[in-house]
């Protein structure tokens, strides 16, 4: 009897695997009071870069989205940029023109010739956006959390479109740190109610089901929802978001490599991606359900 | 204190009791430090602990913590190669002595200067000791190179079905000797550019680097000091079980000279690794294959003998597959060391062939966290899985016998190797899952990785508490044990 009940047990684990998480599993909906439009200037100054505190500095002031692009906002440039001919829906996909970049020859290096890029899928089922043939919309319940399943392509087109562009990796770190040495936005130690990352318990989270899926922008802003207390996790310069929910695309296209880096960590990652240093990397045709991005200006 | 003096004296200067020691030390610091992250920091163990034993993890250093606590692991495992090497070959006595307590005090060292100065705060005279642990292992290594040294007259086969060269040197005594030079200078390999670079403190993990397209000297010798001192380490531990099968035969003519020239090469490819990277990985793939094909005649050798034995045992001379069968598995300790360097290549060699062959088209069009993922897992996998074919090894010469023997092995070898597979899919879900729908495979392989680990940390408990319990029986185990050396065969004149 105990045998066939775990022969039974392995065999439903098994099964479990088999199935793959509810990507409709309904998702609570929460007034941050985040200000989707919303900048944070950084000034110019001298800042630590990295694990080992590197001095390095930026000579210009500069401003950051205080929020990370939402779905709301993505939906609302692609239904512009569709209706001006700078984005195209084709085969399944939204895509824009890339001129291209350099070739420098480098090991593992891939070709990025001028051409049509992708900026989103359509046909995957992690995009928190409809499409229901002209237009675009965020899923409702979705509509204020971070973009997501957009490519380098996709964000760097956004940026540009409203003229301003992405931040560099080193206009990121110093927004998230500000001018000390701090592991974290908002300091030196992470609870699980700082900021969204692999089983930090929030109310979108699930293990058992889904996993870990985005907050919405601006969620770890000290407020408490239904029960669930967050902290307030601004980094020096007021921007929400910089470590957890997702990653976020940076600008630079360094030589003999042609992956774009990505900063701040995601819902799926471990705490210590969350560390202000700590990169992920991808080509620029990427894209993942834990994958954002933020717009930097002059 | 007469009866501490003869409890010390086994655990301490016998090679049976310093093993012992050196795997209940090992135990215990993986049972507790491997709280402190994966599931166990999931499900807030690792808060718990934290807490409750006041330690200071400062996220700065969380990369020098792991490379302490990784030292202090692989020092264990290095010594407890060493007192199995020193034993099982001819050594002079005085030579022995010197190896076995520098060793021990130089592992003692790193562990008790190491841990608390890497989880509980920074007291710089503990940082001190841990080095000179270090220094101390490094010693007793050139130590063990002096004795092992091959090419004296005393240590000539007289058995002539060991490999040999024309003039009658031992081949695999030779294939120690490389294995334990390659080792010392690979040890260097990491030693001086880790000093180098910000005095020892610009730390970094291999994995983190291996997408940059620019590396720095330090990020080449890391990658390439963390691959060899692990191949080395498994190296040393299939020419340790080649000696417990009594390895010999044309096979053994066979397989050695393959593992001499495959651990030469292969620590000369990773060396390379730093001026020549590209040419680098062609070298250490010519090195690893020889020396994997002298692992593969040992495994042939081993199961062909565990067959034969087992049928002649019955009082059979040949028999048919099942017989055959039978007769391989009636012995799990026996036939399980060997099985895991064939799961090896299931989990380990498989999986780092298949990723180099498509680095490109796979495995670099994903993000790079899902690739390090794979080179965690990878090299994780290799580790521990040396680690049960030691304990194995151990596991037969502490004396388990009968059903606590079948149980022993068996659980050792179904749950270890559960926990590799599921942490070969988890490593490589991405082949099979999507990001957004991963968890329940994610779910299922950690589970399944979980429950394979307890299980091999529990029958490893049991088998510590059970030689614990010994040691306060007046005339236990450990009484025969003193004066006992490993069982070996003698290839060479005494």
């Amino acid at each position: 009897m105990k045998r066939t009940l775990l022969a039974l047990t392995s065999l439903m684990m098994l099964l479990a695997a088999c199935q793959p998480a509810d990507l409709n599993a309904p998702a609570p909906v929460f007034e941050t009071g985040a200000d989707s439009e919303a900048w944070a200037e950084i000034p110019a100054g001298e800042f630590f870069h990295g694990q080992f505190d590197e001095q390095a500095s930026i000579d210009y002031d500069y401003e950051m989205m205080v929020f990370d692009v939402t779905n709301a906002q993505y939906a609302a440039f692609l239904n512009a940029a569709v209706a001006d001919g700078s984005a195209t829906v084709e085969q399944n996909q939204v895509t824009g023109y890339y001129a291209g970049e350099p070739f420098d020859g480098g090991r593992h290096e891939e070709e990025i010739n001028a051409g049509k890029t992708i900026y989103i899928p359509l046909n995957d089922s992690a995009l928190r956006l409809d499409f229901d043939g002209t237009t675009f919309s965020a899923k409702t319940e979705w509509a204020d959390h971070p973009m997501t399943m957009v490519s380098w392509f996709g964000a760097k087109a956004y940026c540009e479109y409203y003229g301003w562009r992405l931040p560099t990796e080193m206009e990121w770190e110093k927004a998230a740190r500000g001018t000390d040495n701090r592991p974290f936005p908002w300091g030196e130690v992470i609870a699980r109610n700082n900021a969204n990352y692999y089983f930090s318990r929030d109310p979108f989270e699930d293990m058992n089901a889904y996993g870990s899926r985005t907050t919405p922008v601006g969620f770890y802003n000290g407020k408490t929802y239904a029960g669930y207390q967050t902290l307030d996790s601004a980094s020096p310069y007021g921007l929400y978001d910089m470590a957890g929910n997702v990653w976020q695309w940076t600008a630079d296209d360094y030589p003999l490599t042609h992956y774009r880096y990505m900063r701040g960590g995601g819902s799926n990652s471990y705490e210590n991606n969350l560390r202000i240093w700590s990169r992920n990397s991808a080509a620029p045709g990427f894209y993942g359900p834990a994958l954002g991005f933020r717009c930097a200006r002059p | 204190m007469h009866w501490l003096s003869q409890r010390f004296q086994f655990l301490f200067r016998s090679t049976k009791g310093l093993i012992l020691v050196a795997i209940a030390l090992v135990s215990l610091i993986s049972a507790f430090f491997g709280m402190l992250s994966g599931p166990m920091a999931d499900w807030g163990i690792k808060d718990v602990i934290v807490r409750a034993f006041n330690m200071n993890l400062v996220e700065a250093e969380r990369e020098g913590r792991l490379i302490i606590l990784y030292h202090s692991i692989a020092m264990i495992v290095v010594a407890i190669e060493t007192y199995m090497i020193t034993d099982l070959l001819k050594i002079k006595d005085n030579l022995r002595l010197l190896i076995n307590s520098t060793i021990t005090v130089g592992y003692w060292m790193v562990i008790f200067g190491g841990l608390p100065f890497a989880y509980w705060g920074h007291t710089w005279a503990l940082h001190g000791l841990y080095i000179g642990g270090l220094s101390l292992i490094f010693f007793a290594g050139c130590a063990l190179l002096v004795a092992l040294w091959p090419w004296r007259a005393e240590h000539k086969v007289t058995d002539p079905q060991y490999a040999h060269t024309p003039k009658g040197f031992s081949l695999e005594r030779i294939a120690f000797f490389v294995m334990a030079l390659a080792t010392l200078i690979s040890a260097l390999f990491g030693a001086i550019p880790g000093s180098n670079y910000g005095n020892g403190f610009q730390t970094m993990l291999a994995e983190n680097v291996v997408r940059e397209p620019v590396k720095s000297v330090l990020d080449l010798s890391v990658i390439g000091h963390l691959h060899i001192m692990l191949a080395l380490i498994a190296v040393a531990c299939a020419l340790i079980i080649g000696r417990w099968m009594d390895f010999k035969g044309i096979l053994h003519k066979l397989a050695m000279p393959l593992m001499i020239v495959g651990s030469f090469v292969l620590a000369m490819g990773t060396w390379l690794v730093v001026p020549f990277e590209t040419a680098a990985h062609f070298v250490i793939y010519g090195g690893s294959t020889l020396a994997m094909l002298g692992a593969l005649f040992l495994v042939i050798f081993s199961w062909d003998k565990l067959i034969r034995t087992g049928l002649a045992e019955k009082g059979l001379k040949k028999g048919n597959f099942t017989q055959g069968l039978a007769a391989l598995l009636r012995d799990p300790l026996k036939f399980g060391a060997t099985w895991q360097m064939v799961f090896m290549n299931f989990c380990v060699s498989g999986v780092g062939i298949f990723v180099a062959v498509k680095l490109d088209k796979i495995f670099r069009v994903w993000q790079f966290t899902d690739e390090r993922s794979i080179l965690t897992g990878h090299w994780h996998v290799l580790a521990t899985l040396t680690a049960t074919i030691l304990l194995m090894y151990y596991a037969d010469f502490a004396g388990l016998k009968g059903k606590a023997r079948q149980w022993f092995g068996w659980l050792l070898i179904i749950f270890s190797d559960l926990a590799f597979g599921a942490v070969t899919i988890y490593e490589m879900r991405r082949l099979i899952s999507a990001e957004s729908i991963q968890q329940p495979l994610v779910n299922t392989t950690t589970v399944l990785g979980d429950i394979g680990l307890g299980i091999v940390l529990l029958i490893l408990a049991a088998l510590m508490v059970w030689r614990l319990i010994d040691l306060f029986k007046k005339k236990g185990r450990w009484a025969q044990e003193v004066d006992q050396n490993l069982e070996t065969f003698d290839e060479v004149k005494s």
